[in-house]
């Protein structure tokens, strides 16, 4: 599955529904789908905030693939999301969630997508910022 | 997101309904903060039983009216959770900082 969306915060229930349906079609468990829908939810505010400043229309790439696994490499193992964004480029290095026992807003997206998910990776991969994130199937 | 007040022996209810997203909290923040530090209400409730889902910016704008109701000396009470949101709430380690109820009857009661 590929989405090609702007930066506009009105997209982000249309791509929690289509991320949903996803996940109910892999079989993934009820906390784990809406962990997945979490993710990928915060991943793109995060990019039309910060990468984008808060600026409307510009472009965001979410592609979703099946990952294979299993004895027979034909079972699915899992979900594999990568959102890419022509946005200011971060410094991985500085991406962390801040510690939680400060009672302050803001600073939680990053907490709920490393909680959520099995693997968040960053880079930058020609002139875009990439995140790539995976949730296992549980066994 | 839909947000309406209802108001109750000089207490308010505000019953939202529901995705607080990115595109809404700012509108649910609006709500709070205006009955919290324009209205000076003594006490805030916010029913969010037909919230289905909440993100990092709401949980923020919550966090922001709970600081504003303690500097006005005033209560922020939360009731009616659904999973999801409760789930976001500990995912958050918030979910202690919040005064929170089942529902509407024991909010009122508190």
């Amino acid at each position: 599955m590929s989405l090609h969306l702007q930066s506009n915060p009105e997209a982000l229930c249309l791509v929690r529904a289509a991320m949903q349906q996803a996940t109910e079609m892999l079989h993934f468990q009820e906390a784990d789908s809406r962990a997945i829908v979490r993710s990928v939810d915060e991943a793109l505010a995060n990019v039309i905030r910060h990468a984008y400043k808060g600026r409307d229309g510009l472009p965001i790439e979410v592609v979703c693939r099946r990952l294979y696994g299993g004895r027979d490499s034909s079972e699915a193992a899992g979900l594999e999301i990568v959102l890419k964004d022509s946005g200011t480029p971060g410094d991985p290095r500085k991406f962390r969630a801040r510690p939680l026992n400060e009672i302050r807003p803001g600073g939680l997206g990053l907490h709920f997508i490393k909680e959520s998910m099995d693997v968040v990776e960053f880079s930058r991969k020609d002139g875009k910022n990439v995140l790539r994130m995976v949730k296992y199937l549980a066994p | 997101m839909q947000i309406s007040a209802r108001q109750s022996d000089g207490s308010v209810i505000l019953d939202l309904s529901g995705d607080i997203d990115l595109a809404h909290s700012p509108a649910m923040r609006k709500a709070l903060l205006g009955e919290i530090k324009e209205k000076h209400t003594r006490k805030v409730f916010l029913n969010l039983k037909n919230v289905r889902y909440i993100d990092s910016s709401g949980i923020a704008s919550l966090v922001e009216g709970l600081k504003a109701s303690r500097d006005q000396g005033s209560r922020m009470i939360l009731y009616g959770l659904s999973r999801s949101v409760r789930e976001v709430m500990e995912l958050s380690r918030l979910q202690k900082i919040f005064e929170i109820y089942e529902d509407e009857e024991q909010a009122l009661s508190s």
